[in-house]
């Protein structure tokens, strides 16, 4: 174990083979298939939008987009499967509510603009997040991070170029992007989780550099990133108190009701039950392709056996 | 129902030898090779894939190449600089 | 309507139509391998939709965009297969469609490849690889699903059965296609196609499906009660906001 605290103490990387706590190991697990479960689940508010794209075009890039996070959760299953755990059974976690998946997830889109208000917001909050973890401590998924935050980009900036067109549209589209706006601006400043100072895990993620800053210190960083570019959409944060403080250079804002939080988190949010139920129904109705795909491989290699 | 896992190894353009990009689930070789370049190629990122379970290596073959790798070439809306941001909008 | 613009839009519809069924396995699919995929797939299938419908938009001569066309156009105006548009069904209905519409599509536009419009044969030579790889995808899931458990080949049976009424349609012939030079006469494809799809089908293990009455009328705009549905979903948020940009 002294190894690995010098390889920490060092800013080095943890590899899968690497003796670790059991405690680190754990935490990683969770951390990282919960990750993986946010990017499946996260398919579905978007893809809901994909047979309505209101463009040739925006169908294309939105299918693109929700196929990179099939992508990015198969990175994130594969560096999870690093530490010794199966992707079938991070699945059945996910599928039995045992393992959660990001809360953001849990609202409708309502319109089209929730699109471009999902790229630009919920995209944009999860790159504040995951940049970070690029310098995550454990090998496997800093380097998934890396990848990840390169297709990232690509997702903000077509969020933000949907409302843009929006807010230099019609009425009916300016209206459709602020509506927008309001509906997922707070839940996209709870994604950055409880305050710090309700907030049980952060030290001891801190200690082991699966965590490198507070969920203050970024949510703080997502409203200085993310106002002035509300500003050039034209749209109003809806938020009274936001004001800009001159000396600090950043943003005062008020506090989220972290109540809706723990309630969404514990289940009770608009879209709780639709989304797992969707998730594991695709999962059920799959299973007799994957038994097949089996079977298939079974008899293929017994051929390939008495051949020999 | 526990489907193999698969190391991927990708050879980009200008490298000379495959790098590890990951892993993935797969029944059987073929369809490993498949996955693979569906979820590791995507962007073009590699001329030449390969797969290994526990024991094997298999390898995409290069006169596969045209019908693997070409049609990932022109999907331009993945590379973020493809999207009109407005001058001086900033972290986009 | 001249001819080089219906012609083109017929083969712009089969894109545009199987692409909008494909993208629905996106977050459905059997495992997230596959809903990359398919997704995959979806985007070529897409992506050939848009160029042709844009060519067809600049030859009509009335500059009509591939968006004005996909989004503005009513039931009796698509020109596409009757199989493009059928629901997608289970996972073995939709690898039959696939292997039967892409080993088409892999025909056709291996014909274009030398055709003498310049657009069209382009289309082609970027299309061919892509649906190399389509035929391909299906044909492996054709011989897993058909070869794999009693469930699987069960349906897998079910869907080449329940999808070969649509196919004759794919290689009829008319006049448009006999007097328009560029065009691929499709009665010239139907054997070769018939040979390979029977080769896959036969090494799945699944029997030939029998001939039975056959489906028509898409390339007339005739379609099916789906094609409908299908595009009051594609349709409805382009056309609450007409004239809109986005």
């Amino acid at each position: 174990m002294d190894s690995f605290q010098a390889t920490l103490d060092a800013d080095g990387r943890i590899e899968p083979r690497d003796a670790m706590p059991a405690g680190y190991r754990k935490t990683l697990i969770r951390q990282i298939a919960q990750h993986a479960h946010s990017e499946i689940i996260g398919m579905q508010p978007e893809g809901n939008w994909i047979s309505r794209a209101p463009s040739l075009r925006r169908k294309a890039i939105l299918m693109a987009k929700v196929q990179d996070e099939a992508g990015h959760g198969l990175y994130l299953y594969a560096a999870a499967e690093t530490l010794g755990v199966d992707r079938a059974d991070l699945l059945d976690l996910l599928h039995s509510g045992k393992q959660k998946y990001s809360s953001i997830f849990n609202y409708p889109t309502l319109t089209w603009a929730d699109i471009g208000a999902i790229g630009w917001l919920v995209d944009g909050a999860a790159i504040v997040n995951q940049v970070p973890l690029c310098r995550c401590s454990y090998g496997p998924y800093a380097r998934a991070m890396v990848r990840v935050c390169k297709e990232e980009s690509f997702h903000q900036r077509q969020g933000f170029e949907i409302l843009y067109t929006l807010c230099n549209g019609t009425e009916g589209q300016k209206a459709m992007a602020q509506d927008a706006l309001d509906r997922w601006w707070w839940p996209s400043l709870m994604m950055f989780g409880p305050p710090d100072s309700a907030s049980t895990h952060s030290e001891q993620s801190m200690a082991w550099g699966i965590k490198r800053h507070s969920n203050d210190e970024l949510r703080r960083r997502f409203v200085d990133m993310t106002v002035p570019q509300a500003d050039v959409l034209g749209l109003r944060v809806p938020d009274d108190s936001l004001s800009y403080d001159e000396e600090s250079g950043r943003y005062r804002f008020s506090e989220p009701d972290y109540t809706e939080l723990y309630d969404v988190v514990k289940g009770n949010g608009p879209c709780n039950q639709e989304r797992l139920a969707h998730r594991v129904k695709a999962h059920e109705d799959g299973a007799w392709v994957r038994e097949a795909a089996a079977a298939y491989a079974e008899k293929q290699a017994a051929r390939k056996e008495s051949a020999a | 129902m526990i489907e193999p896992l698969w190391e991927v190894f990708v050879r980009s353009r200008r490298g000379l030898s495959h790098t590890h990009v990951g892993s993935l689930h797969a029944p059987d070789a073929t369809m490993a090779l498949r996955n693979a370049r569906d979820v590791y190629t995507r962007r073009q990122e590699g001329v030449s894939i390969w797969v290994v379970p526990a024991a094997d290596i298999t390898a995409s073959s290069p006169d596969e190449k045209d019908k693997f790798f070409d049609p990932a070439g022109d999907k331009v809306y993945r590379h973020p600089t493809f999207y009109q941001v407005p001058e001086g909008v900033e972290h986009l | 309507m001249n001819d080089l613009f219906v012609y083109t839009l017929r083969l712009g519809d089969d894109a545009l139509i199987s692409a909008q069924r494909t993208a629905e396995w996106i977050a459905a699919a059997p495992q997230l391998e596959e809903d990359v995929a398919l997704g995959n797939i979806g985007l070529d299938q897409l992506g050939q939709a848009r160029t042709l419908l844009q060519y067809a938009g600049s030859v009509e001569g009335t500059a009509r965009s591939e968006d004005d066309l996909a989004y503005f156009r009513d039931e009796r105006d698509f020109l596409n297969l009757q199989l493009c548009e059928l629901p997608n069904g289970d996972f073995a209905h939709a690898m039959a469609r696939l292997l039967y519409f892409a080993t088409y599509q892999q025909l056709l536009y291996e014909e274009l490849l030398t055709c003498a419009d310049e657009t069209l044969s382009g289309v082609a030579g970027k299309a061919v690889k892509e649906v190399a790889y389509h035929v391909d995808h299906a044909t492996q899931w054709v011989l897993r699903l058909g070869d794999g458990t009693d469930e699987s080949h069960r349906r897998m049976q079910a869907g080449l059965d329940a999808l070969w009424p649509y196919t004759a349609e794919l290689f009829e012939s008319d006049d448009l296609v006999r007097r328009l030079p560029i065009a691929v006469d499709p009665s010239a494809l139907q054997d070769e196609w018939t040979r390979r799809v029977t080769a896959v089908i036969d090494e799945s293990t699944c029997s030939r499906p029998e001939s039975s009455y056959q489906h028509s009328g898409g390339r007339q705009g005739r379609h099916t009660e789906h094609l409908g549905y299908l595009l009051a979903e594609l349709q409805h948020v382009a056309r609450s906001h007409p004239g809109a940009t986005w």
